[in-house]
């Protein structure tokens, strides 16, 4: 309600400052009017011209008139221009003719709007790097040579093929499939892409795991050609290591001839061995080209227009210490225009664009936002039970292991069903827009959503209710998919026999279910950030900015965390004067308070309003706070191996950055320095990637080398995991003689003393032989390890991963919420990551909880605890509430006093555990009371 | 007990844990028997002990509460 969308849309001029922007906007014409096009679809039935589908990347037809995919935001056709007979040659004219709504209209003329706006967020995305015309590839010519996001549609269930993958040249299922790696990235040669493209490591282990479940054979081998696998996000490299077990194989080689197989189809592979001693051919079905991103091709006309800088690659530029701001104040950049980045960051970056946005905008806060109003709410208290049952297909997620036409069809026999449908994607706008009309039609007054899990898509359905006036828990879901489709592929009679029993418990349940109202609290206005590293630092600044008042509450005696230890970034900034401008805004900000040396010792309420017990010392305060963000951080993991302890000479990197500041002079003096990468990371006991140590140790190793030219530098290491532009430090030391040497778990060097000497011996796969380095530096890039946060964990109730990072609400779409409402991760807490994320994500962490705090009421979800008539108030469910949530109170009735329970709905949680004590039904959760908890059981049991 | 007995087993999944685990092994398409049908809890604590007996009682083969 308030985003207006601006499609079909470019940016035109800007003039203007921050704060008081004006942006020429130029909106082409769709020639369908969006207020009159129902998205009925028979234009583009009936439009005679097949184009091309982009979306599909071409490889299958659309028509003139079309819509992008069947999710299209907002769900409106559209003719395109090029391609449109009527528009180009003034005959045709049939969608016109055939529009129900009498939406075409072929005289739009392109617009000009002036927009008022006081920031601006570019994310225009990337362009995919395109191989045509790198002839060693073969794309022009082999038709099994594709690209990786082709080969995305073919494995998609709304692509071309509807998820089974065809080998193009003859439509015959593949067995052996090979991916190359960094095609258009980290090649300086043909693609001029000095930079790493960051996504192409994880998304083709993704697609070559999920080849193996898509084939219909198990004889099938997925093979990964690559020169480093750069598995360095949150549990990647897990995925990495289990993709191994599930069959995918490694080569590390830069595959240099393909060519077609014998008649045209597959492909023959030429590679040399990593030794360099053996050429080798193979022969797969198809060839996948892992394709970089690169930046938009409009890029330096945005830049041009708005007047900022570019970096070399045309990705925005940035400041590792504000990283969405580009060199123009008010304007900033996200997404893949900022720098190659998988969604996770992507959604990281963009909340941290709107911290700063909301921190230009703060003193107009509100001025121009709109209130979403529900039509009031229709009266079904005593109306018979009317259920109407959306079976979804969900492309064939659902509807390619179960059969949903019998199951739509079993549901139509249930008793109180009304209506039943089934959709090909149930959550589309669309299909919203569809069940509004039948609950409105039919006059329905519950619906069953026959779909996946309503832990993520029940809010949805939720709102459909309200906005035709229909209780908001009057629906219920049957998780077909997440507990059913996927986890039964190979048993579809079965899981439609399952499907049935599902649907028949929702119609149960459903049918016991009555109107409940959300319960309000009040929020309070102030944040508690915990961590005053630089992570924490950024969210305290930018909810104050944002006009709120924010604790930062530090167990040390000083603001700063790991950074104070740290020298450089990536990008060459010092990072002490960048930490200390950090510091000093927040000691001068007015609506921040640090409490150094304090802990949090106690934590009750929930999000809205939280009250904290905060000890410093024999002090203890408490502290009422609306939102949370945890920003506890990490440190250094203390090796026992390689002699550390045993001789000076060998450190960790953060003592080296430590002695950098220090005493440059001698950290950079020396005949040899030898950096050891993955000590304590990528093992058993911690499997996981730290991310930052690759560009940690080899910005080192060229600051070594420049201020020591004669100093021989090593690096030993397992990959080097420069992402980003951050490769091209990487070539740099190359170019500077640095010498990298990769090792693997089983070949792991040897730090020795002979004598005086300080000796490294590993294993030189390229030269096949041991080498002995005598050196007068050992540098261990350690793992970084997450502080404790088990205190946390049990005040706040939130999850935290097997290698002790909290865990995120959801991977990709909530990499900054906690599992818990109201509380929110940045830092090293969360993972591993650079200072420049780091900053990012504890902007990104105040902008989420902002959304908590800009709020005057919370509305939390009626799924509590309800006294009924039958409590006779013995008080037995008092005890084993676990939220002191309940209370016995007197009353009078008939001049008698009774007692009876009285909940505290901001307090109860709806566990039900009162529910379960009580011996006569005297208390129930709404939306889970024992009688549709019965009701399930029996419909489950009905058919035994 | 014949060979193909197929049982009917009840599951009291907890909203926050065991049921998100159900979602979870779906999207990591790990595969288990067809036999259980869940019922969504907001708290395994919410499954009163009559419930239990009653499942049994009533023809159920086994019931599992997760939490």
């Amino acid at each position: 309600m308030n985003i207006e969308l601006l499609t079909l849309s470019e940016i035109e001029n800007v003039t203007g400052e921050q704060g008081n922007f004006t942006v020429t906007v130029k909106k082409n014409p769709r020639y369908v009017d969006e207020d009159k096009c129902i998205a009925c679809g028979l234009c583009a039935e009936k439009c005679p011209k097949k184009v091309p589908d982009e979306y599909n990347e071409g490889l299958n037809k659309r028509k003139a008139a079309y819509i992008k995919y069947d999710q299209t935001v907002p769900l409106k056709y559209a003719i395109d221009p090029n391609n449109c007979i009527f528009i180009n040659k003034g005959k045709c004219g049939v969608c016109a003719k055939i529009c129900p709504t009498g939406a075409i209209n072929y005289d739009m003329k392109p617009e000009l709007v002036d927009i008022n706006v006081g920031a601006v967020v570019l994310s225009p995305g990337f362009k995919p790097f395109s191989p045509k015309g790198i002839d060693y590839y073969g794309y022009d010519e082999i038709p099994d040579v594709i690209t990786s996001l082709e080969y995305e549609r073919y494995l998609s269930a709304s692509g071309p093929t509807i998820g089974h993958i065809a080998r193009p040249s003859d439509g015959v299922e593949p067995k052996k499939i090979a991916w190359i790696q960094c095609v258009g990235s980290r090649n300086t040669n043909c693609a001029k892409n000095g930079y790493c493209s960051s996504v192409c490591c994880m998304y083709a282990i993704k697609q070559a795991v999920m080849t193996g479940s898509h084939l219909s054979s198990d004889d099938n081998e997925q093979v990964i050609f690559y020169m480093d696998i750069r598995s360095v996000g949150k549990d990647y490299e897990r995925y990495y290591e289990s993709s191994k077990e599930k069959g995918v194989s490694y080569v590390k080689a830069r595959p240099h001839t393909l060519l077609a197989g014998p008649d045209g189809v597959g492909v023959t592979m030429t590679y040399t061995s990593e030794d360099g001693t053996q050429t080798n051919n193979a022969f797969f079905d198809m060839v996948v080209l892992s394709i970089g991103l690169e930046a938009p091709s409009d890029a330096m006309t945005l830049a041009d227009k708005f007047g900022f800088d570019l970096t070399q690659y045309n990705f925005a530029k940035t400041d590792s210490f504000a990283p969405v701001s580009t060199t123009r104040d008010g304007v900033f950049a996200t997404g893949a225009f900022h720098s190659p980045k998988a969604i996770p960051k992507s959604v990281i970056y963009a909340s941290s664009a709107a911290a700063e946005v909301e921190a230009v905008l703060s003193a107009s806060k509100n001025t121009l936002t709109q209130e979403k109003v529900w039509p009031e709410e229709m009266d079904i208290s005593n109306a018979e039970p009317k259920v109407g049952v959306f079976v979804c297909s969900c492309g064939t997620n659902i509807a390619g292991v179960i059969d949903v036409k019998d199951v739509s069809e079993y549901a139509a026999t249930l008793p109180g069903v009304d209506y039943v449908e089934n959709n090909l994607f149930t959550c589309s706008t669309d299909t919203q827009d569809l069940i509004a009309d039948k609950i409105r039609e039919k006059g329905l007054n519950r619906v069953v959503i026959a779909a996946c899990t309503p832990r993520t898509h029940e809010p949805l359905f939720q709102e459909t209710l309200q906005g035709v006036g229909l209780n908001k828990y009057m629906i219920e879901m049957a998780n077909i998919r997440n507990q059913n489709s996927w986890v039964h592929p190979n048993e579809p009679e079965k899981a439609t026999a399952k499907a049935k029993d599902q649907v028949r418990m929702a119609v149960a349940k459903v049918t016991g279910n009555y109107p409940l109202d959300d319960v309000e609290v009040n929020v309070t206005p102030r944040a508690l950030v915990v961590g005053g590293g630089l992570a924490g630092m950024n969210a305290a600044l930018g909810l104050a900015n944002n006009g709120y008042e924010t604790v930062i509450l530090e167990k040390k005696d000083s603001l700063g965390g790991v950074a104070v230890d740290l020298y450089e970034t990536w990008k060459g900034e010092l990072v002490k004067p960048g930490l200390d401008a950090v510091i000093q805004d927040v000691e001068n900000h007015d609506l921040i308070r640090t409490f150094t040396n304090a802990t949090l010792t106690s934590v009750t309420g929930s999000v809205g309003s939280f009250f904290g017990e905060i000890a410093r010392g024999e002090e203890v305060e408490t502290l009422e706070f609306g939102a949370c963000v945890l920003a506890t951080g990490g440190h250094g993991y203390t090796p026992n191996e390689y002699l550390y302890g045993q001789d000076s000479r060998v450190v960790t990197a953060i003592e080296f950055d430590k002695l950098l500041s220090r005493d440059q002079a001698k950290a950079t003096a020396g005949d040899s320095t030898v950096f050891i990468q993955c000590v304590g990371s990528r093992d058993d006991q911690r499997p996981y990637c730290s991310r930052v140590c690759c560009a940690g140790s080899v910005v080192n190793a060229v600051l070594l080398k420049k201020k020591n030219p004669d100093m021989d530098v090593y690096v030993l290491n397992r990959d080097i995991r420069t992402y980003g532009e951050r490769e091209d430090v990487f070539k740099e030391a190359r170019d500077l003689g640095v010498i990298f040497i990769s090792y693997t778990p089983e070949t792991k060097p040897g730090v020795v003393t002979d004598g005086e000497d300080l000796l490294v011996r590993v294993h030189d796969p390229i030269s096949g032989m041991f080498l002995e380095i005598a050196t007068d530096r050992v540098i261990l890039a350690t793992a970084i390890v997450p502080n404790d946060t088990s205190s946390f964990v049990d005040m706040f109730k939130c999850g935290v991963n097997a290698d002790g990072f909290l865990s995120e609400a959801h991977p990709k779409l909530r990499p900054v919420d906690s599992t818990v409402d109201g509380l929110f991760l940045a830092g090293l807490c969360h993972y591993p990551k650079p200072i420049n994320e780091a900053i990012a994500q504890g902007k990104a962490a105040a902008s989420r909880a902002s959304v908590v705090l800009s709020k005057k009421t919370m509305k939390l979800d009626a799924i509590k605890s309800h006294v009924t008539h039958t409590c006779d108030g013995c008080a037995l469910c008092l005890d084993v509430c676990p939220y002191n949530a309940l209370t016995l109170v007197e009353f009078e009735d008939a001049g008698k006093t009774h007692k009876r329970i009285k909940t505290d709905k901001a307090l109860c949680k709806g566990c039900g555990i009162c529910a379960a004590t009580c011996p006569k039904e005297g208390i129930v959760v709404d939306g889970f009371t024992q009688s549709q908890l019965r009701a399930q059981v029996d419909a489950i049991l009905e058919r035994v | 007990m014949s060979d193909n007995f197929e049982p009917t087993i009840i599951g009291f999944l907890c909203n926050w844990c065991a049921y998100a685990g159900g979602d979870l092994a779906g999207v990591s398409r790990f595969e288990y028997p067809t036999n259980m049908r869940a019922v969504r809890v907001m708290c395994s604590g919410m499954v009163h002990p009559d419930l239990v007996v009653d499942s049994l009682k009533k023809g159920a083969d086994g019931v599992i509460v997760m939490g």
